[in-house]
């Protein structure tokens, strides 16, 4: 790390935030426990730190922190948080009340749960500057105006008359800036607010919020899981794991020369590749669905073809119409018209109507494996139920094709009775693909398996599917919005915008010129791990 | 993270820390972090009980055995006197216990059945059954169930048969609704998805795979019906219209000794004998309440 | 505005769609009396001739639909039909008109609700929401073990522990609040005394908690949060960021509890020999007088479904997603 011997003397006002042994402790199942056990950060003004870290890292309580701020639920155990020279951690209710909003702002993740429903977005943009006596308030409205267009927001003078209802996430996520911008504080912290919004999107509220903080030369904590993103946000990376630090320097070091096992890891998932293989025997295709949710129809004549033993990735953005395209393979959703052939045979639309053999033959996994796997029971009855089911195993036999089951999986016997509740998330999607492959199935379908999982756990996932694919053959259907989870895994690719193909081919064609406009949309707007990549991005496209 | 190989091993990943613990463990464990109310409340609840099963041994006399004097004082002979037509008042206390609680907890079982089993039916079935059950008990809850007990016992009687299908059908639309209400959050899940993929039947979905994980807000309610139903049997026979004479019930004790209590000036214990199987009955649920109360924040996690 | 109009006029159209219905049900309850009936009211020695003719004039004779719409029809007119009482075998009708005996004494009842309500309203939201401020203090546990145990009590009990001490030991009030058409405003509200606080303090318990509950899931809110972070003060909050939200729930919460208090004033009624609507429909359960019953019912119905038709039309005003579409 640059700066962060603990002796270092005070030498400047420059240090704007200095946190110091950082302990918090959670409270849960009866028990105080730490989720913070001693981390320090330095900051210093107009300087742009990112917070990384997977799920359960703590950083988000950290960040929060940072404000002299503890959730309900967890309480700051030890440790100093010297703001411009106040300490945080001591100060009152009403010290802090009179930093917040005004020299330290927030940001949060879900915009649309953040913003109070019942008053328009400009007076609650102008809020804090307005209560603290800032500016006057008309100034501040003028304000909001500006920032609302150095945001590019669309139509900014009126845009602040609404009600958050009735904008669009990415929009939220700008005013919310604007909100955080308004009293000109010295410090935001943003805690993954892009998290929830699609790539293109995401791209656009990333580049605006960029250069707002770099225009006020504003310090600011960025908090996220996405690598490539805090590249293009961060003047120093410092990475989180079990509520304690791991590593920290400079981006462009942290990039290229990661030093801990940990970080490394992290990275090199994104170099995984499969060689890609075409694929002649085609074991399922859907031709010309048209399918409908209620009145609303999301799918257009949407016609996909799976080689047998191949991974066919479909990728687009929320609302695409990926998802629905699996609910209607699988007969969960029978649609308005065209049909899915299965083997050389045409498969009845509605799950109802189909044998047991052909709902033995294409087995699903779901992105969030906690809610795939019912919490009441065990690993063995999860694993278990579809031997009983499909082919009638009783005792010793069921017993057996479980171990071996969970040893396809790299787990071992010590799992079997284990409940979903016991097990990582890692582990978690394991069991779920042990589950799909006890019906010997000829198909999986892959719904955004990997998208919840943290990074190297991720890795882990990919890798056991590929081999798996390979030793029995299986072909994959992978539904994903991650253009290197694309890369990693797939040898076709789909590409679906708006419930229509966009188009279709083997990876190498999708993924090299020339793009059909929404493609190379969709491809140029997920960030690369390169600090520079969103500056690119924009000078490109001014172009 | 000091000396973690490049190699991965999914085994040795972290899973949520939380040791294994056999049941009987467990309920140690719960039982030794409940509050003072919540042991208040199964003291009491389990005296009740005790009360209701062994009420042929404890009870001094016959249920409606008739004595010579009327409204006699507490004594001796009569340990909280005797009512309006010389039944010894402890007697009808104790016997009273089994009657109004078997009678509330039958109809709080029944109602459970009713509303629990549909509730879920109409969870899975999201088409027209749960269209017509929903609309249905949206109906039979706009008319206060309290009236409409009262309009149907006039029509059937106050028999003990009819008192119970009657509150246990009125009840029912509220367990309907909760059931339904927590099975559409669990039938949503991918696991109830994955099942019928793999081709279950509905029993299989209703039993193995939403029924177990909506069990603790389905017990919390149960309590919560139960005294519920017990306190509209109680009001409904205290209105002279639910359990009938000469079976022993808190209600009716209540409103036949009522009169005593003008006498309060003259005699105290004269006029806390009405009080008793109100105070019995308060007793109980307020207990109940207790319990549930401790049971909703134990299950719900840390909420507040 | 056409959003919340055209939302207003469903839930209109709900409300009188359901209180046909529910009007249907307790219309039809009188065709699921037992076969003898007319014996059981008319006595034992009714003839023939008496039962039959007591038939024709109940219009058992004609199909159910075409009864039923007869009944709505002199309903909306005010007829809610004769009393069964006052009949006997020989044929002779002393009967009353139903809607003679509802009527005096549903305006005893109402005021003896609206008295109730009064002082329980506001007193239970102010409970409430200092309950939900000053969550986990000693303030809170306090207010919530008594009202825990208030609600869990049933009404006759608190009604006699408040005869027992404030009628019999220190005789402040009366224990019997009979009332009638001729008594005085300041008497009604002294007779009225004891019913009516054991109203309250039912429903002061209900609602409180209730409006506690309401509020704590405000407060947890993202917004609210945000709302702390931007610097706001605990009173800013609740003024700026939580009431805009809380009428809906607010609303619902006090329509529900002025709807039990219908209810629970029939058991009060009862115990404090009030001429009131409650008491008539339990004397007339007991007698087996449908008519009467049914009027009863069908009143005590409508107040209930009026009162959260209100509600849900407060909750619609006030939705800011209903009051700026899109």
């Amino acid at each position: 790390m640059t700066d962060t011997t603990q002796s270092s003397p005070d030498f400047s006002n420059d240090i704007l935030l200095k946190m110091r042994d950082i302990r918090i402790d959670g409270y849960s199942d009866e028990q105080w426990h730490p989720i913070i056990k001693g981390v320090d950060v330095t900051l210093r003004r107009g300087e742009i730190m990112g917070l990384i870290g997977e799920s359960g890292a703590g950083k988000s309580t950290l960040g929060k922190a940072a404000m002299g701020y503890t959730q309900p639920g967890c309480k700051l155990t030890s440790g100093s948080i010297l703001f411009d020279g106040v300490d945080l951690a001591k100060a009152s209710d009403r010290d802090k009340r009179m930093l917040w909003g005004t020299r330290i702002a927030y940001v949060a993740q879900s915009a649309a749960a953040s913003f109070n429903p019942a008053h328009r977005l400009i007076d609650q943009t102008v809020e804090a500057a307005t209560r603290r006596g800032i500016r006057p308030d008309a100034d501040s409205r003028t304000d909001a105006v500006e920032l609302y267009r150095a945001l590019q927001l669309p139509d900014p003078e009126i845009i602040g008359n609404r009600y958050p209802h009735q904008v669009s996430g990415g929009q939220l996520q700008r005013v919310m800036t604007a909100m955080a911008m308004s009293p000109r504080p010295d410090l935001i912290i943003f805690d993954e607010p892009t998290t929830a919004l699609d790539v293109t999107t995401q791209v656009e509220v990333l580049a605006s919020m960029r250069n707002i903080v770099e225009e006020f030369n504003t310090a600011a904590i960025y908090i996220t899981h996405d690598l490539a993103v805090v590249a293009q946000m961060a003047d120093f990376i410092q990475v989180l794991r079990y509520g304690e630090e791991v590593e920290a320097a400079p981006t462009r070091q942290m990039l290229t020369k990661p030093e801990m096992p940990y970080t490394k890891s992290l990275w090199s998932v994104r170099a995984l590749e499969k060689p890609e293989v075409k694929g002649e025997d085609i074991v399922l295709s859907i031709d010309n669905i048209d399918a409908a949710y209620g009145p609303q129809q999301v799918l257009f004549d949407v016609s996909i073809k799976l080689p047998r033993g191949r991974t066919v990735a479909v990728v687009g953005e929320s609302g695409s119409g990926k998802s629905t395209t699996a609910r209607v393979i699988t007969g969960l959703l029978p649609p308005l018209g065209g049909t899915v052939t299965f083997n050389g045979e045409v498969l009845p639309a509605a799950l109802k109507d189909r044998s047991k053999e052909q709902l033995q033959q294409i087995q699903m996994i779901y992105q969030m494996a906690d809610t795939a796997m019912n919490p009441r029971q065990t690993v063995e009855e999860i694993i278990g139920r579809p031997l009983e089911f499909y082919m009638g195993l009783k005792g010793k036999q069921r017993e057996e094709r479980i171990l071996e089951l969970l040893d396809m999986i790299e787990l071992d016997e010590s799992f079997m009775d284990r409940l979903p509740s016991e097990l990582s998330g890692g582990q978690k999607q394991r069991i779920c693909i042990a589950r799909a492959l006890a019906a010997r199935p000829d198909i999986i379908i892959c719904d955004e398996v990997t998208s919840a999982l943290d990074q190297i756990v991720q890795e882990g996932i990919l890798q056991l599917l590929l081999r798996l694919q390979k030793k029995y053959d299986i072909t994959y259907l992978f539904i994903t919005h991650d253009i290197a989870t694309v890369k990693a895994i797939s040898d076709e690719i789909v590409v679906m915008l708006e419930g229509k193909v966009v188009e279709q081919g083997l990876k190498s064609e999708i993924l090299s010129p020339p793009y059909p406009d929404y493609t190379k949309l969709l491809l140029s707007s997920v960030p690369d791990m390169d600090p520079d990549w969103l500056t690119n991005f924009l000078e490109q496209r001014s172009d | 993270m000091s000396e973690q190989p490049v190699t991965y091993s999914a085994s040795a990943e972290v899973g949520a820390v939380r040791k294994r613990r056999s049941r009987l463990e467990r309920i140690g464990l719960l039982l030794k972090s409940a509050p003072a109310t919540a042991w208040f409340g199964m003291i009491v609840v389990f005296f009740y009980i005790c009360v209701a099963i062994f009420a042929d041994l404890l009870a001094p006399y016959g249920e409606a055995e008739i004595h010579a004097a009327a409204f006699a004082p507490w004594g001796d002979e009569f340990f909280f006197g005797t009512d309006q037509i010389g039944r010894d008042v402890l007697t009808r206390l104790i016997y009273g216990a089994r009657n109004t609680m078997g009678i509330a907890l039958a109809t709080t079982i029944l109602s459970f059945l009713i509303g629990g089993g549909l509730g879920l039916v109409a969870a899975i079935n999201r088409r027209w059954l749960d269209q017509a059950l929903s609309r249905f008990v949206d109906v039979l809850m706009a008319i206060p169930s309290l009236i409409f007990a009262l309009m149907l016992l006039s029509i059937f009687g106050s028999t003990i048969t009819s008192l119970i299908i009657i509150i246990a059908v009125l009840d029912s639309t509220r367990v309907f609704r909760l059931t339904r209400a927590v099975a559409v959050n669990v039938a949503v899940m991918d696991y109830v998805e994955a099942a019928k993929l793999r081709g279950e039947g509905l029993g299989w979905i209703m039993r193995r795979e939403i029924l177990p994980n909506i069990m603790p807000p389905l017990v919390a309610e149960f309590g919560l019906r139960f005294c519920f139903v017990f306190l509209t049997i109680a009001a409904l026979s205290f209105l002279g219209v639910g359990i009938q004479p000469p079976t022993a019930d808190w209600g009716s004790m209540v409103r036949a000794n009522a009169s005593l209590i003008q006498f309060a000036k003259y005699d105290m214990t004269a006029a806390i004998t009405p009080l008793l199987p109100a105070a019995a009955i308060a007793l109980l649920t307020v207990a109940v309440n207790f319990i549930v109360d401790w049971f909703l924040h134990k299950t719900s996690g840390l909420r507040e | 505005m056409n959003a919340v109009l055209s939302t207003i006029l469903k839930r209109l159209g709900m409300g009188v769609a359901t209180l046909f219905i529910v009007s249907a049900i307790i219309f039809s309850s009188i065709s699921m009396l037992p076969g003898d009936f007319g014996e059981t009211v008319l006595g034992q020695a009714a003839t023939k001739e008496t039962v039959t003719a007591f038939r024709k004039e109940l219009g058992l004779d004609k199909p159910a639909p075409v009864r039923y719409f007869e009944w709505v029809g002199s309903v909306l007119q005010g007829d809610l039909g004769t009393s069964f009482s006052g009949r006997n075998a020989s044929g002779q009708d002393r009967s009353r008109q139903v809607s003679d005996l509802v009527m005096p004494r549903l305006w005893n009842t109402l005021f003896l609700a609206g008295v109730t309500a009064v002082i329980a309203v506001p007193l239970a939201l102010f409970l409430g929401l200092t309950a939900a401020l000053y969550r986990n203090t000693a303030y809170d546990r306090i207010v919530n073990a008594t009202t825990l145990t208030t609600i869990s009590t049933p009404e006759f009990f608190v009604a006699y522990i408040l005869i027992l001490f404030l009628a019999s030991l220190w005789p402040v009030f009366p224990s019997l609040a009979n009332i009638d058409a001729s008594t005085a405003l300041g008497e009604r509200l002294y007779r009225v005394a004891l019913p009516s606080l054991t109203l309250t303090l039912v429903i002061v318990a209900h609602m409180m908690r209730m409006t506690r509950a309401a509020i704590i899931n405000l407060l947890a809110s993202p917004y609210i949060e945000m709302a702390r972070l931007k610097g706001a003060s605990r009173s800013q909050i609740i003024l700026k960021h939580a009431l805009p939200n809380a009428w809906a729930p607010i609303a619902t919460v006090i329509a529900f509890n002025l709807a039990y208090l219908v209810v629970g004033v029939v058991v009060v009624e009862v115990v404090f020999v009030y001429p009131g609507i409650g008491q008539l429909m339990v004397d007339a359960v007991t007698s087996r007088d449908i008519p009467v019953v049914q009027a009863c019912a069908l009143i005590f119905a409508a107040t209930y479904i009026l009162l959260n038709l209100t509600a849900d039309i407060i909750g619609i005003v006030t939705n800011p997603r209903l009051l700026h579409p899109r």
